[in-house]
């Protein structure tokens, strides 16, 4: 593509600095707060020496324990609820004519994607506070169909767009072959499906793993997961604890986008 | 092949709403319900401790905007409440136009590295995408607070011997804003320049043209859809953040977000709330009409 020699027509001067140092950027904060997590000092900019005490530290409180159980437990269900849905709702919504009401169920299920999530928990707020004085109930019930529903879209998405690229030859040979519906569905799709409903439902793990905004005004007392936990925190003095905190947080986000990264590849 | 075809459709038809039903139950209970719940609260007057009263007004669309002086009734705009929007708004503008100077040499770099690395640079801007916002926000805050590594760092080599205020101040919400949100500005730029016919860029060249005319006049046109949409998917969520703006902010700069739960929480004006949090969705709709807009050019554009 050159024009003469070193003349690159791709070149725009100053991008390539420019865009490193962005890559830079993103990186820096976060490498910093790794670092700092395993400061053997109180202070997280002051290095005073390798040390696991704040992991430590953190693993021995009890608010901490508490709150990465429910975390994690309300993860798994978010993901395997949304996925579940995703699975189905994808299965109705691709590779057939368009239908009545496509449109409106689509802008359904990408709703959570499209309201800013500050409106969306203060509606639920208003939702739940009256569930809740109706019912007596205060469990994690409300937690679990909160994060259910904002994950649908992101199961939702993957699993989609796999269905749209498979084979629909093969159904119609197993159907052609007296296989039933659901033979067909568990023998031929389900299978192919697999990748997407991987992908999806990690991607639905990490968003619920991750949610701050609709956790904090959903929760009842007592019901603080990670996040909620690290937020209230930080009006008191940050010690690297927050930090380890973070770290793990961020190894569990990492890991699921780098797999998920490798398993929407594999499709190709 | 047809009959077994129409048949597969005909049975598809049946299940179909079946199928659906699971996830639109659970969206509407939890997701479109609630917002008309809220609208209707909005047209309700506040409990004496928090909640609602059931009596019709329109008070509270009305405070959103104006208020009514306690002594002579006069009328004006309710100063705190359009400050909080003006800046809402203009901190929002200001991490949109950030990314995209940011942002665009970013996607540019990407779209001319050789083909198979391109994923790989895609992945390490989608690291920190996925990654959560809280801990984003947290790292940011780390780095500048007073006693933060940047202000250590500068009193360490003598530059200045008191730590500069940046934290709590609107531009610490912009920087944490800017951190946050640019990937969103990087994704559709580069899915636009990835797609750039570079003969164009060639063409451009043979008539003579400067780096910065090619720049201007070929690339920028070429490559608007993906600015537009980026710029949208950067503006959207700013606008309406809450955790960046409490962090960042620390309750002494209020964004929309903290605004409509300062009603939930300490105002105790749950209609007023409801009102606040459909104007902020109004806003936002609006802009993703205009994202929606600007996509279906795209696809016209690129055939």
């Amino acid at each position: 593509m050159a024009k003469g020699s070193g003349f690159d027509i791709r070149r725009q001067w100053g991008f390539t600095p420019i865009a490193l140092t962005c890559f830079a950027l993103l990186y820096l904060p976060v490498v910093l707060l790794v670092i700092y997590s395993f400061n053997a000092g109180t202070s997280i900019a002051i290095w005073e020496g390798f040390s696991l005490q704040w992991y430590r530290s953190a693993w021995e409180n009890q608010q901490v324990q508490d709150a990465t159980v429910r975390s994690l437990v309300l993860a798994c269900w978010a993901a395997l609820i949304s996925t579940g849905c995703a699975v189905l709702a994808a299965l109705a919504t691709t590779r057939v004519r368009p239908f009545r009401g496509y449109a409106a169920v689509f802008a359904a299920i990408n709703q959570p994607l499209m309201v800013p999530e500050i409106v969306t928990a203060v509606a639920l707020l208003i939702l739940f506070a009256s569930v809740k004085v109706w019912t007596g109930y205060t469990g994690l019930g409300y937690l679990v169909l909160a994060h259910s529903a904002f994950c649908i879209p992101f199961a939702y998405l993957p699993i989609r767009a796999r269905l749209q690229g498979m084979d629909l030859n093969l159904e119609q040979a197993a159907a052609d072959l007296y296989a039933t519906p659901f033979q067909v569905f568990r023998r031929i799709t389900l299978p192919q499906l697999w990748p997407g409903i991987l992908a999806g439902a990690m991607l639905a793990f990490v968003i619920s793993l991750d949610d701050v905004v609709i956790t904090e005004f959903v929760k009842s007392a007592g019901q603080d997961t990670l996040p909620t936990y690290m937020l209230g925190q930080l009006r008191r003095v940050v010690t690297p604890e927050v930090n380890a905190i973070s770290t793990v947080l961020l190894a569990i986000s990492v890991t699921m986008v780098i797999a998920f990264f490798f398993v929407s590849r594999t499709k190709k | 092949m047809d009959d077994l075809a129409s048949k597969a459709d005909k049975r598809a038809a049946r299940t179909r709403w079946l199928l659906l039903a699971p996830a639109l139950i659970i969206l509407v209970v939890a997701a479109s319900g609630p917002l008309l719940i809220t609208l209707t609260y909005s047209f309700l007057s506040p409990g004496d401790y928090g909640g609602i009263e059931w009596d019709f007004s329109t008070d509270a669309w009305f405070n959103v905007f104006l208020q009514r002086d306690i002594f002579d009734d006069t009328l004006s705009f309710a100063d705190a409440h359009l400050s909080i929007l003006w800046r809402s708004v203009k901190l929002s503008l200001l991490t949109t136009i950030g990314a995209v100077i940011l942002g665009f040499p970013t996607a540019y770099f990407i779209a001319t590295r050789p083909p198979h690395r391109r994923d790989i640079w895609m992945l390490l801007i989608m690291i920190p995408f996925w990654t959560n916002l809280l801990i984003r926000t947290f790292a940011v805050m780390e780095l500048i607070r007073n006693e933060g590594t940047v202000n250590s760092l500068l009193i360490w080599a003598g530059v200045i011997d008191q730590p500069i205020q940046i934290l709590f101040t609107e531009t610490a919400i912009m920087i944490g804003m800017l951190y946050v949100y640019l990937p969103l500005m990087v994704l559709p730029l580069y899915a636009s320049m990835e797609r750039l016919d570079f003969s164009l860029v060639e063409a451009g060249y043979d008539l003579y043209a400067t780096r910065f005319a090619v720049l201007r006049r070929v690339i920028l046109p070429l490559v608007k859809p993906g600015l537009i949409a980026g710029s949208i998917l950067v503006f959207v969520p700013s606008l309406g953040a809450y955790v960046t703006p409490r962090v960042m902010g620390g309750g002494k700069q209020l964004m929309l977000g903290n605004l409509i739960e300062l009603q939930f929480g300490q105002g105790r004006n749950w209609p007023l709330g409801a009102a606040l949090s459909i104007t902020l969705l109004v806003i936002v709709m609006v802009a993703l009409i205009f994202y929606v807009r600007a996509a279906g050019k795209d696809e016209v554009h690129h055939g």
